[in-house]
């Protein structure tokens, strides 16, 4: 296996491992306060949803130019992965408020709860359930789909997806409770220093420039990223920040 | 309908800062300059990058800093 193909694994388990965390909090919380079958209803709709983008997308994109491929593919990553590594370093830093899984699964409770309740069908478990894993889903199917189609290796993105949801959804059933302990932003933030390297090599070399030492620039580049990154967090603890507010989320 | 499709789509990409996904374009566009002049460019980008990314970040901070 080639180190390209071992960054798609864990950039492509990682990302989807911290999404179906946060998919996984709201459909228990769904589903525990309202009707479980109807939100695995919804889930499940959205999972084909997501499938069949994919699956449709998978396809014509890898029939694609390789360069124009790659700059197009490398310019969606560098924008995607700077907005992940930028969120990444304020949480770290302190001056952006970490995710809350247990909060974040009261809230959906209480709000739950308050819904008026419905006979079959509950179309807000549905509807809630179906949203969340679309909403989450959308952002890993992009990170299937541009590493995987780059690569030629759209399977093999997907079955990461798939290992990473399967090994949710095991612990989760395991825990019966939300996954508040799994450490999201250092997940986060590997993942936001995976894409952006990515987005920087593939950019580049679709644009037309040459790398020193071909793929093997990959590991320099990417220690480079993250030591800017922590340089970054370090700067934002630093006695000149403090006082500032807390970014919105 | 395909315009509201079409502006959440650009939305999801683009994020919560356009500014970030311009400074990306015109980072590539300068790469494809420099590789088209037969210079080396493979550096430009992730200096680009770096920078790009202090500066979104400081904008986001200092957004929130009281006066």
């Amino acid at each position: 296996m080639t180190g390209p193909e071992i960054s798609l694994i864990v950039s492509v388990f990682l990302a989807c491992a911290v999404e179906a965390v946060e998919a996984f909090t709201i459909v228990l919380a769904v589903g525990s306060t309202r009707h479980w079958s109807s939100a695995l209803l919804g889930v499940g709709a959205a999972v084909l949803v997501l499938a069949v983008l994919v699956g449709a997308l998978g396809p014509a994109l890898t029939r694609l130019p390789i360069d124009v491929l790659r700059v197009a593919v490398g310019g969606l990553l560098l924008v995607f992965g700077l907005q992940w590594l930028g969120k990444a370093i304020l949480r770290a830093a302190g001056a952006k408020a970490l995710h809350d899984e247990l909060a974040a699964f009261a809230d959906e409770r209480e709000a739950a709860a308050e819904a008026p309740a419905e006979e079959g069908v509950d179309r807000y478990a549905f509807a809630i359930s179906f949203k969340a894993v679309l909403l989450e889903g959308l952002e890993v199917a992009f990170i299937v789909l541009t590493f995987g189609a780059n690569q030629h290796r759209v399977p093999l993105a997907a079955t990461a997806a798939a290992v990473a949801v399967a090994v949710v959804i095991a612990a989760g059933i395991a825990a019966r409770a939300p996954l508040a302990r799994v450490p999201e932003n250092p997940m986060k933030f590997a993942v936001g220093v995976l894409i952006t390297t990515f987005g920087v090599f593939w950019g580049a070399e679709g644009a037309g420039a040459t790398w020193p030492g071909g793929e093997a620039a990959l590991a320099p580049l990417a220690l480079a990223i993250l030591a800017a990154s922590l340089l970054m967090v370090r700067d934002l603890r630093g006695p000149g920040m403090r006082g500032a507010g807390e970014v919105a989320a | 309908m395909i315009a509201r499709l079409g502006r959440g789509v650009l939305e999801f990409v683009v994020g919560d800062d356009w500014r970030v996904a311009a400074a990306v374009v015109v980072a590539l566009l300068a790469t494809a300059g420099l590789a088209g002049l037969g210079l080396a460019a493979w550096w430009l980008l992730p200096l680009a990058t770096v920078a790009i990314l202090h500066f979104a970040i400081r904008g986001a901070v200092s957004t929130t800093r009281p006066r």
